[in-house]
């Protein structure tokens, strides 16, 4: 359940929320983490669930010793007023269905749209994905009737349709996101749930997936221009994107020096 | 797939967890066997209060029943004993209650705990002064039996261990000092400190992190003191680390006598020492 930081719970009616599922290389969960952190979005409330497994930790998006002392649970729901924007990250998996408890706040809150960004396994591509971008959305039909024409205007392509049961040659064919998590699950609910839902995501493979997470929110950042446009220069993407206290060590302390 | 240092490929772990289309599947294929077992395996899951002596639930939640302004637990062997030897040994304690669980890991306890072999989180408060409560919880309590657990109105303290090389530090943790303490507090936990706080980017899971979430978002004044040590078993050095907390006001009043408690605690070790010996 949604509980605010203060006294009562903030109007959001209208916002845009933007939510990552917990899926292959924890890109959504990292591409969280960067739009937090870049816009400096302020903490408004806790989403209080069973359903992950617990954790704590000091203020991942600290900036000075003031502000690195605030603590963090496993998930959280960060605003940005101004531009209309509600974020929710998650910071553990999964210990019991969460899809459900998660639609209906989203529906109560009054969001307008909500927007999952996510990955996939890229071993599972086909050949004709293997040789396109490895950006890919999906809209629901609700999303559909509104963002349609944006959406096409940025030449994206859709989730490709693929063999239910990919080892069955006449398999049926449908939306299948392997690696997703629970993407598929919160698309194919949003969809009878008439919810506007979009789904933006990248083909990754586990490993230092800094990379894929500043790809994602770029790719996020065509349609919504968070930031301003990309120009040509690549150095200036990763820069632009502020890098949070808590990614240092991401892959353990330091060697001992007796090593070398 | 990914490969292990000793050469072989291994399914590298997927940080997304379950693969949801799979148990979607595994679902629809469940029979009315199936579902029983699991329901069955769900009950014996479950965390129940119940009195130890007379071996009755207690229906109402325990800090309903008794007003509450202080609440000590120690989770871990190292955290138990320290408040077996410094503050159980300096007043009354009257055992209220005890949260029985059942888990995988519970089932191959070692039998060389201190308390019962049983799995248990014992409840006590002071008979001086009953709206101070202490928790001893020397079993592993599974991530979703963790949220069962949990109550309101009070000032919250929580020690507990973890082993060093799960503290991320740009040195390595060879060097660390160890065993030393971090804290962590919730945000109306107003009293300082008498360790650092653990700082970006460390964080702390398991039950200890399911309490002070709950108090956090509760707005429930707490306070975790986290010991990281290499020596994960009962050891005096490990739990002589909890030893500057003893002059905060979480433990203000409750500990009287240093000297007597330390000897406690050296007979404690000295018990657990002999039930360790590999050749018995």
């Amino acid at each position: 359940m949604f509980v605010p930081c203060g006294e009562s719970a903030p109007d959001l009616a209208g916002f845009t929320l933007l939510m990552p599922a917990v899926s292959v290389g924890n890109v959504g969960q990292l591409a969280m983490d960067l739009i937090i952190s870049t816009l400096n979005m302020s903490k408004i409330g806790y989403f209080y669930t069973d359903c992950l497994v617990p954790m704590v930790g000091n203020n991942p998006y600290a900036t000075t010793e003031g502000n690195s002392t605030e603590l963090s649970i496993n998930a959280e729901v960060y605003s940005l007023p101004s531009r209309k924007l509600v974020a929710l990250q998650l910071r553990s998996i999964f210990i019991k269905p969460f899809c459900e408890k998660l639609l209906s706040w989203v529906k109560s809150s009054g969001c307008a749209r909500v927007i999952v960004l996510s990955s996939s396994h890229s071993y599972q591509r086909n050949d004709l994905q293997l040789r396109s971008t490895p950006f890919r959305y999906l809209l629901t039909p609700s999303m559909q009737k509104s963002v349609q024409n944006k959406i096409k205007s940025l030449n994206w392509e859709e989730m490709e349709k693929s063999r239910c049961i990919p080892e069955i040659d006449d398999s049926e064919f449908c939306i299948r996101i392997p690696g997703g998590g629970i993407t598929k699950t919160l698309y194919d609910e949003s969809c009878s749930k008439e919810i506007q839902m979009a789904v933006l995501l990248k083909f990754v493979s586990e490993g230092d997936n800094i990379p894929d997470a500043l790809g994602l929110v770029e790719y996020l950042n065509e349609w919504l221009q968070i930031l301003k446009p990309l120009s040509d220069d690549p150095t200036v993407s990763a820069s632009r994107w502020k890098i949070p206290s808590s990614w240092r060590l991401l892959f353990g302390s330091g060697l001992p020096p007796a090593l070398f | 797939m990914a490969a292990t240092f000793f050469g072989e490929v291994v399914k590298a772990p997927c940080r997304a967890g379950t693969e949801d289309e799979e148990e979607e599947e595994e679902g629809r294929r469940e029979t009315p066997e199936d579902r029983e077992v699991r329901l069955q395996l769900a009950r014996k899951r479950e965390v129940r209060l119940l009195r130890r002596q007379t071996k009755t639930s207690l229906e109402v939640s325990l800090l309903e029943k008794y007003p509450c302004s202080k609440f000590i637990i120690a989770i871990g062997n190292n955290a138990v004993a320290f408040l077996s030897s410094f503050v159980m040994n300096s007043g009354v304690w009257e055992e209220v209650g005890c949260a029985k669980l059942w888990n995988e890991w519970c089932r191959t306890t070692d039998t060389t705990h201190l308390s019962s072999t049983e799995a248990f989180c014992v409840f006590y408060h002071l008979k001086s002064n009953p709206s101070v409560f202490l928790c001893q919880c020397s079993c592993y309590v599974a991530e979703d039996q963790q949220y069962q657990w949990l109550e309101k109105n009070m000032q919250i303290t929580i020690l507990t261990c973890r082993h060093v090389t799960d503290y991320k530090t740009s040195e390595s943790t060879g060097s660390l000092p160890s065993p030393f303490l971090r804290a962590l507090k919730t945000q109306n936990f107003k009293d300082s400190a008498c360790c650092p706080l653990l700082e970006q980017p460390n964080i702390v899971h398991d039950l200890p992190a399911a309490v002070l979430s709950y108090c956090q978002v509760w707005k429930i004044p707490a306070i975790l003191y986290l010991c990281y040590t290499d020596v994960m078993k009962l050891d005096l050095i490990t739990v002589e680390a909890f030893k500057p907390i003893l002059s905060t006001r979480s433990l203000k009043g409750l500990v009287k006598n240093i000297p007597q408690s330390t000897e406690i605690l050296k007979k404690l070790m000295t018990t657990n020492e002999i039930q360790s010996n590999i050749y018995t």
